[in-house]
């Protein structure tokens, strides 16, 4: 790939001393930042370093409390989006704003401030798809669509605007490595046409491959500025984080071919609940003990509701479709199948595995009041608040979980440490299945490390794990065998020494396994 | 330019929680001075006589009694609605066929003549309550039909209900052809707390029971945590392995069966026989009394005091000043106004900025 910066050296964006503060936060202090014509510059930084602030600032979607931005040499305020666009800043968000319902033609209408007739808008859309490699139907429907032809929607509604800066923010997070390598393709078309890109990401391997330079946050204040092709993915994590980042140790699971399956899928199939969920075909799966099976996949292709299956959230139709420590679990709730000895971990933390307005050990009462309800419960429900507290002060403790009151409600916590709380509150349980969706979603590379490393010692003490992620890279650090969820459909677990990125990516895409295996095979 | 900001808080504010409800009174009163002002009666005298004169006598602090009663029982059923977020706005139709129900035994036989007729009066208006509750509940859950239309219009159809009753075949046969049923038997009327002092009966009693042991349910029991689990956040509940359809028919049968025994108690206690319309509104201004009193029962007793005070005041104010009774309802409108109002203070603070001195700016898309 040719990586030569075109840049001319003259300067496009330059930020100086740009500050903003929410409460006693300050989530962006005094950054500079220079982007030059026909660069891409990477913004790097943990979550909540202030990567995400300062490109609203810059999109005119935050005002900044203090610094100057310039603009081709002329010092600018940036109000609104609007005004951002209409100088020629673009923005491709990291969650898209698309209505299902509609075209993918309509969708771009409707953020294009003119009454343009569709088909005109339909026709331009082609030609930048076909001119920057982007292949998508104008009139289909959104609702179709894979993410990365959403994705795809989003980035043409921004070229459509002709803007000489466009900000990307974790395009990748959503993306097979392959659908990855083809918007690579298009960047680089960008900035050879002189285009600048501002490319915010946390995977060090595609920043070192793609990006000229480099700006570094930590805790709202810029760091370093480097070439990333100059550094490791190593030097560059430890500048983001600070510190060096613990390694997992992962040892070989104890190999036993009689080792129990305590958590088996027999035939799982579930219809789509609505218009835009995923139907589930015919899902077979075991996890033995002392193992950790990873489900790779791109989002929004059946995990949430294959979790749903799983946890009892929803009941199948026979009881042996789920079998939980060798009995039928299919006809039980998610209580009962917690009594069985199953813990879960939703990917949503608030809303969903955590009530936001409660406190931590209200929260831990949530999922234990069925498994622990000798402890937390006397006569009569009433609930022991004593005990309740001990038992989330120690999870608090275990699990690191940094908190600003002796015991705050879950909102008031980052997402970071919520998800370490509610890791920690179904591993103090010990439980002999453990299922977890997203398992280290935004959460700083510190945290996510003890997260990973604690799922790791749980099966390694005789649990059953299973990991569900977007993440490529924590589950080829975590799992012992990968499987792939395309279309409601689950791939064959491939064992962990046989798996590549490669031959993941592929079925991630919807290749059968057959295929697959011959694109392994040949790489 | 001055700017006036409301800026989120990071966590709610539990001075402000339990100040609003003062606020909210303290405005009321403004707000109702003005209003008298208008209407050119001097404002202190009319506050007095609204809100302190009917304090002054032992007869009214009965009166009061009687009429706090029904309000404090539905309004401590209607916090578990709320709170689990099942809009129920029926307690009017609750009350009305709760009364029905518990008038079966004295109406139709009146010759049944035993202790034992009291208490299953008072089942019976229970049961009829939560059967009527029940309906919203199954059309929600079996249709996921709007709780707040179709419980709204079953009032109607139980008032109506109770109109044809006492008009026709439940008429009194000595009665003059009045819309009437008989007047209840001894053995059937609710006994006065205090017979020597005032009128206040058992009712009075059974709302302060429903009180203390809803608010030992809602702060110290698994089911209130369920009750507002569910509540605040159903998808949680449902991972905490609670049913909602289950907690739709608790909710609406619980508010409905206390409902029930607010219809029966007033129909048994204050008035001793069915009429077409058995009640002022008691329904509809629980729900005053539910929010005002934050949703707690401990609350909602003081709440509900506050709330039959304005009746009495309404019914004081008539005969002193010569105002209209409306103007009961438009204090108790008025009350409900400024409490939703005030509980924005709850989850926000006031912020007055000036532009030129500080750019702080973006305050709705701020994640302080």
């Amino acid at each position: 790939m040719s990586k030569q910066p075109k840049s001319t050296g003259e300067i496009l964006l330059d930020v100086r001393g740009l500050t903003k503060v929410f409460g006693t936060l300050k989530a962006c202090d005094s950054i500079d930042l220079t982007i030059e014509k026909g660069e891409i510059h990477a913004l790097l930084g943990e979550n909540g370093a202030g990567k995400s602030t300062l490109v609203k600032m810059l999109f005119g979607s935050l005002e900044p409390a203090a610094g100057e931005i310039s603009w081709n040499g002329s010092q600018v305020t940036i109000t609104s989006p609007g005004q951002a666009r209409s100088i020629g800043i673009g923005m491709v968000f990291q969650h898209f704003s698309l209505f299902e319902a509609l075209t993918a033609a309509e969708n771009i209408a409707l953020s294009l401030d003119d009454d343009t007739p569709i088909s005109t808008i339909a026709e331009k859309a082609r030609d930048l798809s076909e001119a920057y490699g982007l292949p998508l139907d104008p009139y289909s429907l959104v609702g179709d669509l894979s993410v990365g032809e959403r994705q795809r929607i989003e980035i043409i509604r921004c070229l459509l605007q002709e803007p000489q800066l466009i900000i990307l923010d974790e395009p990748t997070s959503v993306l097979t490595p392959q659908e990855a390598d083809r918007l690579f393709e298009t960047l680089e078309r960008l900035r050879s046409e002189g285009k600048s890109i501002l490319y915010i990401s946390h995977r060090l391997d595609e920043v070192k491959r793609l990006c000229d330079r480099a700006t570094v946050l930590r805790h709202g204040k810029v760091v370093d500025h480097c070439d990333p092709s100059k550094e490791t993915a190593a030097s560059l994590a430890s500048m983001m984080v600070g510190s060096e980042v613990k390694q997992i140790v992962r040892e070989a699971p104890v190999k036993n071919d009689d080792s129990e399956a305590l958590l088996e899928i027999r035939g799982l199939s579930r219809a789509a609940a609505t218009q835009f969920s995923i139907a589930l075909r015919d899902i077979w799966l075991s996890v033995n003990a002392g193992e950790v099976i990873g489900i790779a996949g791109v989002a929004g292709n059946g995990q949430g509701e294959f979790f749903e299956a799983i946890s009892g959230e929803v009941l199948q139709d026979s009881a042996e479709v789920i079998r939980i420590r060798h009995k039928g679990a299919g006809l039980l709730d998610i209580s009962g199948r917690r009594q069985m000895g199953a813990a879960f971990v939703p990917e949503e933390r608030l809303g969903h595995g955590a009530a936001p307005a409660m406190r931590l050990s209200d929260n831990l009462l949530l999922s234990r009041h069925a498994t622990d309800g000798s402890a937390f419960l006397g006569s009569l429900g009433v609930i022991r608040t004593d005990t309740i507290s001990q038992a989330s002060q120690k999870i608090i403790e275990d699990m690191d979980v940094r908190k600003s009151a002796v015991d705050p409600e879950a909102s008031a916590l980052s997402g970071g440490n919520l998800q370490k709380f509610i890791v920690g509150r179904e591993l103090s349980r010990e439980p002999s299945v453990m299922i977890v969706n997203q398992p280290t979603w935004g959460v700083d590379a510190g945290a996510a490390a003890h997260i990973r490393q604690a799922l790791i010692n749980l099966s390694r003490s005789g649990s059953a794990v299973l990991i569900i992620s977007q993440d490529l890279d924590e589950l080829f650090e975590v799992s012992d065998s990968i499987c792939v969820m395309h279309d409601g459909h689950l791939s064959e677990p491939v064992p962990i020494a046989e798996a590549t990125y490669e031959k993941v990516g592929l079925l991630m895409g919807g290749a059968d396994a057959s295929a697959a295996t011959h694109a392994g095979g040949t790489a | 330019m001055m700017r006036i900001e409301l800026v989120k808080r990071p966590q709610h504010s539990v001075l402000f929680s339990a100040l609003s409800p003062f606020i909210a009174f303290g405005l009321t009163l403004v707000a109702g001075a003005i209003l008298f002002a208008i209407l050119g009666k001097n404002p202190a005298s009319a506050l007095y006589f609204y809100f302190i004169d009917p304090l002054t006598e032992v007869w009214s602090l009965h009166e009061l009694a009687i009429k706090a009663a029904p309000l404090i029982l539905i309004a401590v059923g209607l916090s578990v609605c709320f709170l689990s977020n099942n809009w129920n706005i029926g307690a009017e139709g609750q009350f009305v066929m709760g009364a029905v129900a518990g008038s079966i035994l004295p109406v139709l036989f009146p010759e049944f003549q035993s202790w034992i007729v009291l208490p299953l009066m008072m089942l019976m208006g229970i049961a009829g309550g939560a059967a009527y509750g029940a309906i919203p509940a199954w059309l929600k859950v079996r249709f996921s039909t709007n709780e707040i239309l179709s419980s709204l219009m079953l009032v109607y159809v139980a008032q109506l209900f109770l109109d044809w009753l006492v008009r026709g075949p439940w008429r009194n046969p000595e009665g003059y052809n009045f819309p009437e049923t008989r007047n209840f038997h001894d053995y059937a009327v609710l006994p006065e707390i205090l017979s020597s002092s005032g009128r206040a009966h058992w009712g009075f009693l059974f709302a302060l029971i429903a009180a203390v042991v809803l608010w030992f349910l809602l702060s110290r029991t698994l089911k209130g945590f369920e009750i507002k689990l569910l509540g605040q956040s159903p998808r949680a509940g449902r991972f905490a392995g609670f049913s909602s359809s289950k907690m739709v028919f608790f909710a609406f049968m619980t508010a409905g069966g206390l409902a029930g025994l607010a219809g029966i108690s007033e129909v048994a206690g204050a008035i001793g026989q069915l009429r077409p319309v058995i009640s002022p509104g008691y329904g509809f201004t629980a729900i005053i009394v539910a929010f005002l009193g934050r949703l707690n029962p401990l609350g909602i007793v003081a709440a509900g005091l506050v709330l039959a005070l304005s009746y009495l005041g309404g019914e004081a104010a008539q005969i002193s000043i010569g105002v209209s009774d409306k103007t009961a309802r438009v204090f108790q409108g008025m009350l409900l106004f400024f409490v939703l109002a005030s509980d924005a203070l709850i989850h926000y603070q006031i912020r007055i900025t000036r532009p030129q001195t500080e750019r702080t700016g973006e305050v709705s898309h701020g994640n302080a």
